[in-house]
């Protein structure tokens, strides 16, 4: 388990390693570069962009640039954005509770409502549950977001104004039932793809496990079939989900560009479109980063999950 | 094509069945899975059904369980269970019955088990069940069990996971599960069928040990008479759903009366001790020298010290000449299949020298060797697994030769003549694998193999997967296809009868290395190592006849 774990460690830091150089290299690579932005500022002159360059250290060779960022991550200074000059960690840090809260509560949904949907699928096979779940979820998985996004939008908060359009909260109200209020569409909304998928792949991962001989086992023991289903079949259903969970969470937490957009939602899919609208090249270099390591962290975490949870792999 | 069936008050029997029918889902080749079968399982005894696949043996345990997907009803027939009539009764009293009156062990032992929780629980739920006893009354009983059924340490085996088991430990836990609430029927579907012969005959004594000492009643599932001659009191025959012959297993093994009793019993492979007749086309030109063969499995990294090493051929040397054919017979485990990889270079080995028509081939490269590729060719064991399901027949057998080089025409014509070589039709050849049963599959596996006109043939446990009558159309086909051809041959099989029916030398291989080698009449009557007569020994059905062993229960 330790040389795993080493092992694993290691290769995460060599893939970072790449991801940031390929990032840095293609960011560089935009027509225009890092200065864009200031360029069409009509009062800026050449020599104040020369000497701008020369302050952020932009004329200098594209490998001393990136080793004096990386060594600066390291170290934990993310920099300055172009933008206002906060530094970019900050800024991140604003976006990211916006989106914990979304995805948050949009994948708990998701999973509770697919692992149900999922379980019931597969121990109820050709049922009309069965054939209305898998219509449904191709239903979810075929309309674009934005679209049950906007009719959402209509009927409940234009037809019938029970909940409020977009962003978080309303201004002048932090509280925390305000909070909720404004999240309960953009939740769904966003839960809806997520839960079809979660709910396919679950119920494949049970229909294998129901097959198996040990179930059989379990049948002949005596065993009642709730039992059964929830002792020997979810479990070992849950262990392939685990590592799916493990590659969705990333993009739960770097952020669902379109949704954020329709419900005007103050997260990190949006600060990242902005941000290279704007060429800021710091910000959309730390969110690169960012995400980078939440993808390998995360499929650290389910790695070690799977780990605890099946024991051929804990303890050989 | 009716059964005798004596009759047997209600009181004699642990388990009756009476006319039983269960229907197949429409569109399968016959409408039944059994039909109108009967049967009595008396007390205290062992009664096996032996049957090959298809012969609906399985259906009929999974009835008297309850155990039926709801796709095939039972359409008639009465089961009773201890007096209790199990058809048509609600689904829990049924569940009430299951672990309790009757039990059942499986065939694969490594599957059986859920491989997440420890071994402890798995049979701690039994009784929790059927809410028997206290959690500490609960523990105590399965160590006991775990005892009875022979494992060591039963403490320390609470604890354990199934992965950490053997084949044989697994089925000793599977047994200890079963035997939790004293049942007064076990029923065992082909549980040793998945084990190594050693580890087959140590189950079948347990079984046996287990059934005399609680006089319970065993109904005992299997396609193999060896097994049948070692335990069974009374046999039932099936074929294609129906019973078509049954009495007492002296009776059905010394004297079967049904046609078809007779042919399975003639198509058994029996040990031989007569070495195999020199063919004509052999010469004593040797095609394959292997000196010191060696190879090693490594997983894990070294980089971190989780590394396993696991030496799986060692040291391994022998010779076989042109015509001839060596039997590699070995527990699994023994390396026998790492030789058979090695040998036609599905893998490379780490040392020693592969001498084929005296050219070394061990260290050529895999576009070096690619020439040679057709001349050493591999029968597999799985005709199931082994065909593309998407090609058809034809192209399965021209794709090889038309890649090295032959014109397709000529590979057609030449694949059509094979075809009808091994026994199938011309027809075959427009076909796709799952249109042919598995017998004609193994055919056709074999004349893919053919195809290429090799110098050495391969058999990577060939046979292991066929029921004894087509085993046997197989053998003679191999033995049948070397006369004509002078083809050498190399034949891995975990089954020493079978080796001894088709073999001029024989090879035992234990962990890795050859500890035996010679002629039929050596390994079989006069073996010169341990492990070898430890292997013979434990050949199910192949004992002295003096004391027969229907006899032994009374």
């Amino acid at each position: 388990m330790r040389g795993f774990l080493l092992n694993r460690l290691s290769q995460s830091l060599v893939l970072l390693l790449i991801v940031s150089i390929i990032g840095f290299v293609v960011l560089n690579l935009i027509p225009g570069g890092p200065l864009a932005q200031f360029g069409l500022d009509p009062s800026m002159t050449q020599d104040d962009l020369n000497r701008l360059k020369e302050q952020l250290g932009l004329n200098r060779p594209l490998w001393m640039q990136y080793l004096d960022w990386a060594w600066r991550l390291v170290q934990g200074d993310w920099g300055h954005s172009f933008r206002d000059g906060a530094p970019v960690l900050d800024v991140i840090g604003r976006h990211l509770f916006a989106t914990l809260l979304l995805m948050g509560s949009s994948t708990v949904i998701a999973i509770a409502i697919g692992t149900w949907i999922g379980i019931r699928g597969a121990t109820h096979r050709y049922s009309i549950f069965d054939y209305l779940a898998t219509v449904g979820a191709m239903v979810a998985l075929s309309i674009p977001t934005f679209w049950f996004g906007l009719v959402g939008i209509y009927v409940f908060s234009l037809r019938l104004g029970w909940l409020p359009a977009g962003n978080m909260y309303t201004i002048g109200d932090g509280s925390v039932l305000n909070h909720i209020h404004h999240l309960i569409l953009p939740s769904i909304v966003l839960a809806l793809v997520h839960v079809a998928i979660w709910s396919r792949y679950m119920r494949t991962a049970t229909l294998d496990v129901i097959s198996q001989e040990f179930v059989k086992t379990a049948r002949a023991k005596g065993l009642s079939e709730r039992r059964i289903l929830m002792k020997h079949v979810v479990g070992n259903a849950l262990l392939p989900m685990i590592t799916l969970a493990g590659m969705q969470l990333p993009s739960v937490l770097t952020g669902a560009l379109v949704t954020e957009t329709v419900f005007t939602w103050p997260g990190m899919g949006r600060l990242f479109l902005d941000s290279l609208g704007y060429s800021d090249y710091p910000v959309v270099m730390g969110l690169l980063i960012f995400s980078a390591i939440l993808v390998v962290l995360c499929n650290l975490i389910a790695d070690i999950a799977v780990a605890i949870i099946d024991p051929r792999i804990r303890l050989s | 094509m009716a059964a005798r069936t004596e009759a047997v008050s209600g009181e004699d029997a642990a388990l009756s069945v009476r006319g039983l029918t269960v229907d197949l889902p429409k569109g399968m080749e016959r409408i039944h899975a059994v039909e109108s079968i009967s049967f009595d399982l008396k007390r205290g005894q062992i009664l096996c059904i032996i049957g090959e696949s298809g012969s609906g043996k399985s259906v009929t345990a999974n009835t008297i369980m309850g155990l039926l997907p709801k796709l095939i009803p039972v359409s008639s027939g009465a089961i009773h269970l201890d007096g209790t009539a199990i058809i048509g009764a609600p689904a829990k009293k049924l569940r009430g019955l299951r672990g309790r009156v009757v039990s059942m062990i499986f065939q694969d032992p490594l599957s059986a088990l859920n491989p997440l929780m420890t071994v402890g629980e798995q049979i701690t739920e039994v009784l929790t069940a059927h809410g028997v006893g206290t959690k500490a009354s609960r523990r105590k009983r399965a160590i006991e069990l775990l005892t009875e059924v022979g494992l060591p340490d039963p403490e320390l085996m609470y604890y354990q996971y199934p992965f950490r088991l053997s084949g044989g430990q697994r089925q000793r836990v599977m047994i200890a599960m079963a035997l939790a609430l004293e049942p007064t029927v076990l029923i065992a579907d082909e549980p040793t069928t998945a084990l190594d012969v050693t580890t087959q005959a140590q189950i079948l004594k347990l079984i046996r040990d287990i059934q005399r000492r609680k006089g319970m009643s065993v109904m005992f599932i299997t396609h193999d008479f060896g097994v049948v001659a070692e335990i069974a009191d009374s046999v039932v025959v099936m074929e294609k759903g129906r019973v078509v012959e049954q009495g007492s297993a002296e009776q059905v093994l010394k004297s079967p009366t049904h046609p078809y009793t007779q042919r399975l019993i003639a198509a058994v492979p029996h040990l031989t001790g007569k070495n195999r007749a020199v063919q004509e086309k052999a010469s004593n030109e040797t095609i394959l020298k292997v000196e010191g063969l060696s190879k090693t499995y490594r997983s894990g990294s070294a980089l971190f010290g989780s590394q396993r090493i696991v030496p799986a051929v060692k040291d391994v040397s022998f010779d076989l000449a042109a015509g001839r054919t060596l039997g590699v017979v070995g527990e699994s485990g023994s390396g026998k299949s790492s030789l058979g990889r090695l040998l036609i270079k599905l893998q490379d080995s780490d040392g020693g020298r592969i001498l084929f028509e005296g050219r070394d081939i061990a260290k050529l490269s895999e576009s070096q060797f690619r020439p040679l590729r057709p001349r050493i060719q591999m029968i597999f064991q799985d005709p199931f697994a082994s065909l593309n399901p998407r090609s058809t027949i034809g192209q399965i057998l021209t794709v090889g030769p038309v890649a090295h080089g032959m014109p397709y025409a000529q590979a057609r014509e030449e694949a059509r003549a094979l075809l009808a070589h091994v026994g199938l039709d011309a027809g075959a050849f427009g076909r796709y694998p799952h249109e042919f049963s598995g017998g004609q599959r193994q055919r056709i596996g074999i004349a893919r193999a053919l195809m290429f006109k090799p110098k050495l043939l391969i058999a990577d446990e060939a046979v292991s997967a066929l029921d004894v009558s087509i085993q046997a159309q197989i053998l003679k086909l191999l033995d049948q296809i070397q006369r004509e051809t002078g083809v050498s041959m190399i034949f891995i099989t975990h089954d020493l009868r079978v080796a001894s029916q088709i073999c001029d030398e024989i090879a035992v291989m234990q962990k890795g290395q050859i500890v035996e080698r010679g002629p039929p009449s050596q390994i079989f009557l006069d073996p010169q190592s341990a492990y070898t007569r430890e292997l013979v020994a434990a050949i199910p059905g192949e004992r002295p006849r003096s004391t027969p062993p229907a006899a032994a229960n009374f």
